[in-house]
């Protein structure tokens, strides 16, 4: 990566689920990892994280849900991203997402999913390991 | 997404120009990596540039920027004109990471694709804008942005910063400031064309409002041209309209007195000279390091064997004189 250019995250919080500590710790330990976060807020829609997915042209979206709608919402983006041409991003979870789901969701094209007690390290090396940019 | 070949530049480029957001975007982060292709990228689009109306809005952390921003933007658009925001927030010195938080107040536009929203970090700039900015704010120029506005934070050299790439400069202030408005920075208070006390509804409102106004009578140079001082409470959407209607008077103002054609004068001529010190300043540095000649220099300087300013001179003699820059 040159120096002159930063990964950039969105972290998303799709559906009506109200809690976001989690969310925000990440936001704030990616940038301690060096890189530029924007966090959407509470209660976004999948069209709206698109959006601004595609405005911010992030490298990495980040999404987080802890009330069960995971199935439904993720690959919701993952395929509003695709309709609008948005394919260069990394997309990965976090939340309450039950083991059982996990390979439906990566068939869907969020590329890993990371659960409670994750270490923001953790995190991090993914994500620099395997962007797309170089 | 890097690694971008000469042609898929073209193609981004009018792309942009037909309206494809997603090559804006894209185009946005070339110009924030500094990418190679900037020179170009800047020259192709050199002559669609001069109709954004750009307004820069600073003031310190917790004025209200961001939600001001939200508000003033809900009105153009009912005006049915297109907006681009830019909202910068500091990088972290220490991490080279930043958080960008401003946008989650301007969500209500997400979804208007009237709107082009883009969050930049400072990057390591000294100033209180990325130096990258002045070409993204072309970016949205050119792709027919018909107003721009920039929202930063007011510290560091932002105040120089803000000169260069604004048509007109928007401070928000808050109540509290009151009395400690007289020891603000001199900067901040010389560079609003208006002022803004948001969160107006705060006790302190009335006294700081004529604060600002005694202050700028007392700048000779600025009393005689009417600055206005607005009070609003954005949060409750009062006070937008108000402040609109300056933005537009003092808009026509400038025209008129010529003001805004000889601030966007000097800011080429500025960007020009800017432009080619860069240029100038890496090539050099560059020989410094490669040229076995001038690296002597630069060695017999760091070993204390030779005082920076002859070996400066013999450097610049063996430049100036070998022509070429």
């Amino acid at each position: 990566m040159s120096e002159k250019s930063k990964i950039r995250v969105l972290i998303a919080k799709p559906g009506l689920d109200g809690h976001d500590r989690g969310a925000k710790i990440i936001v704030l330990g990616l940038r301690d990892a060096g890189m530029e976060t924007i966090y959407t807020g509470l209660r976004q829609t999948p069209e709206k994280i698109a959006q601004v997915a595609i405005q911010e042209d992030v490298d990495v979206i980040g999404l987080s849900c802890l009330s069960g709608a995971h199935k439904y919402l993720f690959p919701k983006v993952v395929e509003l991203l695709k309709a609008k041409g948005k394919e260069d991003a990394m997309v990965i979870a976090g939340g309450i997402i039950p083991q059982n789901d996990i390979s439906f969701l990566q068939e869907q094209g969020i590329a890993r999913v990371f659960g409670p007690g994750t270490s923001i390290k953790e995190i991090a090396d993914y994500i620099k390991q395997h962007i797309k940019k170089q | 997404m890097h690694e971008m070949s000469s042609s898929m530049v073209t193609r981004l480029i009018n792309e942009m120009l037909e309206g494809n957001i997603l090559s804006l975007a894209r185009l946005v982060t070339l110009i924030e990596s500094e990418d190679e292709a900037t020179p170009r990228i800047m020259k192709s689009i050199n002559a669609h540039l001069g109709k954004a109306y750009r307004i820069g809005i600073t003031g310190p952390i917790g004025a209200g920027k961001s939600t001001l921003v939200e508000r003033l933007t809900s009105l153009l658009r009912g005006q049915e004109k297109t907006v681009g925001i830019i909202c910068v927030d500091p990088t972290s010195p220490f991490t080279g990471g930043a958080v960008l938080g401003d946008r989650i107040r301007m969500q209500k536009h997400d979804l208007d694709d009237g709107v082009y929203i883009r969050s930049m970090a400072t990057r390591g700039s000294l100033g209180g804008l990325p130096k990258t900015i002045h070409g993204v704010i072309k970016l949205l120029d050119a792709f027919g942005k018909e107003m721009v506005l920039i929202e930063t934070i007011g510290v560091g050299q932002t105040e120089v910063d803000i000169m260069q790439s604004s048509d007109l400069v928007i401070v928000v202030l808050v109540p509290e400031a009151g009395d400690s408005i007289q020891a603000m920075k001199a900067g901040l208070m010389e560079i609003g064309d208006i002022f803004v006390v948001n969160k107006a509804d705060r006790p302190g409102a009335e006294d700081t409002l004529n604060n600002i106004k005694a202050i700028l009578k007392l700048n000779a140079e600025r009393s005689n041209y009417d600055i206005p001082v607005v009070a609003t409470e954005a949060v409750n959407n009062k006070g937008i309209k108000e402040l609109y209607g300056q933005i537009a008077m003092k808009r026509q103002l400038l025209i008129n007195n010529g003001q805004f054609a000889e601030r966007r004068r000097k800011q080429r001529q500025s960007e020009f000279i800017e432009t080619v010190i860069n240029r100038i300043t890496s090539d050099v540095i560059n020989r410094l390091t490669t040229d076995a000649i001038l690296s002597r220099y630069k060695e017999d300087v760091e070993n204390g064997k030779l005082d920076p300013f002859t070996a400066a001179n013999e450097v610049y003699k063996s430049i100036a004189l070998n022509g070429k820059p």
